[in-house]
């Protein structure tokens, strides 16, 4: 399973290598979207509401990924993820910031060394990963130096759903080298996987390659995140696990926009694998505009009343 | 293609992030569904519905006190508290009822174009759907099921009927082209406890839709809310007579069974009941569909997709605390993934919420009766005695109230009681088969032939499958779907007839 013994071999054949993967079971849609809805009906009330949206804020990568990034952009993302809210409210720190590797060492430098906050860094040719793979890991090594602590990178699609899973393996597992001690987050794009049979499939290959987490989406696909397919994920995470003993997180991304969504993933997590992925450490949420609105209903549901929505600061 | 890697400094804390990959060893690799993050209370608001402590019968449009002048209480299953009373039917009323349903028949409904009629079950329809939070919490009250279950799936599905029904009414002749369908005449019908609205809606709407009349009893313990749907006939102005409805105890129904006057039974419920009631009619022309019990084979291949099947497997027997006649209750697993399914559906029943039925979190509602209740135990309990291994969920169960927790038991054989009898409670037998062959063999090795379910990726199995099965309705990587437009009914000892769809339609007509 060494990634650079695999890219010595030079197979050129994609049938030949693409048979080490198989699915290890099928996914069957109608029941599993029917399973996801189910979650949605769970009534989140109170108390398990308070708690439920305070862990979403610790579980979120606060993201910003625009070509119009700057350095003041990042403080200011910086500053709303160490203090989301008055601290009256108790809300904790985001888990991190999620931004392009150009922006990582403005992001460090405003954290600084032991931030509770971490840098995640989407890298490797991000979104669409069409780049030589030597572009791809030089960026990831860019992006570790720079201060990235994890990095979000996305697969390649191509060889995936052209049926060279080992190239898509590989890449990974060299990804996977040169993020060092940096933590790897593997972005499946399932927008463009399509069928729930492929996310489970790509799931697999990314989690024996090394993955630390497993992510749906860039958010420049649509649909981004859906709860069918995170299910899928989290299914795939479980059965990983029990073949494994390896806890593999999982970050759903784009299309989580408000509080009662959030909720809905969270139970959907507590109820497939159970209390230890209730965890900023394996379970994360990539949101751009979710923030605020959670700190929203933080706030009325202490509070009682609704505030407007100058009352929270932008990111 | 190897890239010279710059070497990274990390400070402690980013190091420790890096490191989160431990190896869980094989004997804790175990999910743990404890209370990290647990949900509130959510209960459904009841104290806007008002129960009249009393509730008589409904004969020829009104609410009548019994002949007798007895009523018996009915209580909330989840507490033991009583909710009301309920009129206790005789011979007496039972005849009263029979001759304002004839006389409706030949005076009003049997007349009246059908489009007249559907205008009736369309306006019946929609009251039903304005009114459906009402009922639904009535009926969880009433038996024991949760408000997410009578809420999104009872209420909805009661509705369905009438308006599927009304359609029908005056396109008989396109249901039957070349015949000329006529109605039967006054039709007695017998319900179950397990689905009380529900049931009511299968029977009544497609009997009103025919042209007949009805006089209908629903079972002793849930009574409450077919009370409340005579009164939303009454809103409805419903010609007197058309429906009637007689509270009471086995007794009564036995009354409208031996009535001269009844041209058709319609009885959904056990059995042992089943088969006395079919005696009864022996020699008479009256006309008789019943839906009995079962104990429905749900058939997992190892081709299956494993965790839907798991959910399929859960909405099959832990739907409706089990007390479905059509429940999935023997689990039949093929041998090679047999560890696989039993990890996992352990795993999946701790997730499994039990208690207030009225909480909208709650899976599992109340045991419907007490002596249900003792039978569920005296089956159990005997898989035990007869060497399976019983596993339940670790939940806690409510100090007062019928309560039973998710279980299933493996070990289980086909020798094996709880393999054989229906239990009609949360309780699931698993067992083993090696072929497709054996799978078939050992589904149809039961007296009943009610449903069953076949989990497959490759569509060619589950045609050949399906065909080989003796079960009146078989799911395909589904479980428990109901739909109007669909028949419904059994083989061998789960009864005859159909319910639902075209083939429902005929069982209230007389075709020439």
């Amino acid at each position: 399973m060494k990634a650079t013994a695999l890219i010595k071999t030079g197979a050129t054949t994609p049938s030949i290598r693409a048979s080490r993967f198989t699915l290890p079971s099928s996914v069957d849609q109608i029941m599993a979207e029917e399973r996801a809805a189910s979650f949605t009906r769970r009534s989140i009330k109170t108390s398990a509401k308070l708690a439920g949206l305070k862990m979403v804020v610790s579980m979120m990568d606060l993201t910003t990924l625009e070509g119009k990034d700057t350095p003041g952009k990042i403080a200011y993302l910086c500053r709303k993820a160490l203090q989301p809210a008055d601290p009256k409210y108790k809300v904790p720190p985001c888990a991190a910031v999620c931004v392009y590797p150009n922006m990582v060492k403005y992001a460090r430098k405003f954290l600084g060394e032991n931030s509770p906050v971490h840098v995640a860094s989407v890298a490797t040719g991000f979104p669409s990963g069409q780049f030589p793979l030597p572009t791809r890991l030089n960026e990831v090594c860019r992006a570790v130096a720079d201060g990235a602590d994890e990095i979000d990178m996305v697969i390649n699609r191509c060889a995936f759903l052209a049926g060279d899973h080992a190239k898509m393996f590989d890449e990974i597992a060299a990804i996977k080298e040169a993020c060092g001690p940096a933590h790897l987050k593997v972005i499946l794009e399932t927008g463009e996987l399509v069928t729930y049979d492929n996310v489970r499939l790509a799931s697999e290959i990314a989690m024996q390659a090394g993955a630390d987490f497993i992510k749906t989406s860039t958010g420049k696909v649509s649909p981004a995140a859906t709860m069918p397919v995170t299910l899928v994920m989290l299914e795939a995470i479980r059965d990983h696990f029990f073949a494994t003993g390896i806890r593999i997180g999982m970050k759903p991304a784009g299309g989580i926009r408000n509080s009662k969504q959030a909720l809905h993933y969270l139970v959907m997590v507590k109820e497939t694998l159970g209390d230890d992925w209730l965890t900023p450490d394996l379970f994360r949420f990539g949101a751009s505009t979710l923030l605020n609105d959670v700190l929203m209903q933080i706030a009325k549901t202490v509070d009682g009343n609704y505030q407007g929505a100058d009352y929270f600061s932008l990111p | 293609m190897k890239t010279k890697l710059k070497p990274v400094k990390l400070s402690a804390k980013r190091a420790v992030v890096a490191s989160a990959q431990a190896v869980v060893p094989l004997n804790n690799r175990r999910l743990t569904f404890g209370n990290k993050w647990d949900y509130a209370p959510a209960p459904e608001e009841s104290k806007n519905y008002l129960i009249p402590p009393r509730h008589e019968l409904f004969i020829n449009g009104k609410f009548v006190a019994p002949h007798s002048g007895k009523h018996f209480d009915t209580i909330n299953p989840a507490t033991e508290d009583k909710l009301t009373e309920i009129a206790l039917g005789d011979e007496t009323d039972v005849d009263h009822a029979v001759k304002a349903a004839r006389r409706a028949y030949e005076k009003v409904w049997s007349k009246m174009p059908g489009r007249e009629r559907g205008k009736y079950l369309y306006r019946i329809a929609r009251i039903i759907q304005e009114k459906s939070r009402e009922l639904a919490v009535l009926e969880s009250m009433d038996g024991g099921k949760p408000i997410k279950e009578t809420r999104d799936v009872d209420l909805p599905i009661v509705a369905a009927h009438f308006f599927y029904h009304a359609g029908w009414a005056d396109k008989l002749p396109y249901a039957f082209p070349g015949r000329n369908p006529r109605p039967l005449g006054v039709v007695g019908q017998i319900i179950p406890w397990n689905f009380p609205l529900l049931m009511a809606a299968w029977k009544i709407a497609p009997a009103l839709a025919c042209g007949n009349t009805v006089v209908i009893k629903p079972s002793k313990t849930t009574s409450l809310t077919l009370v409340r749907l005579a009164q939303i006939f009454q809103e409805a102005e419903l010609p007197e007579g058309v429906v009637n409805v007689v509270t009471g105890v086995g007794e009564t129904g036995t009354a409208i069974v031996k009535h001269p006057d009844v041209n058709k039974i319609a009885f959904t419920g056990s059995t042992e009941i089943g088969k006395q009631l079919a005696q009864m009619i022996v020699g008479t022309d009256k006309r008789i569909t019943l839906e009995l019990g079962g104990k429905a084979a749900n058939i997992v291949f190892d081709d299956a997709p494993i965790d839907q099947a798991i959910e399929g497997i859960v909405a099959g027997i832990y739907f409706n605390m089990g007390h479905v006649c059509c429940a999935g209750s023997r689990l039949l697993v093929q041998e090679n993934i047999f560890p696989q399914v039993v990890r996992k559906l352990r795993d999946r029943i701790q997730t499994l919420r039990i208690g207030n039925p009225l909480d909208k979190n709650t899976d599992i509602g109340a045991i419907n009766n007490k002596p249900q209740l003792e039978k569920i135990r005296e089956l159990v309990q005997s898989g035990a005695d007869e060497g399976a291994e019983v596993v339940q969920t670790s939940c806690t169960l409510p100090a007062r109230g019928y309560w039973y927790p998710p279980t299933f038991l493996t070990g289980v054989t086909a020798s094996h009681r709880v393999a054989q009898e229906e239990i009609f409670g949360p309780v699931l037998s698993v067992m083993t088969f090696r072929t497709p062959e054996e799978a078939v063999e050992r589904a149809n090795n039961t007296p009943y032939g009610l449903s069953a379910g076949v989990w497959t990726d490759k569509g060619s199995k589950i045609f050949k499958i399906v065909n080989k099965l003796r079960a009146g309705v078989v799911w395909a990587n589904t479980y428990n779907k109901f739909d109007p437009t669909s028949p419904f009914g059994g083989y061998k000892e789960s009864g005859f007839g159909r319910e639902g769809g075209i083939q429902g339609l005929a069982a209230y007509c007389r075709l020439d």
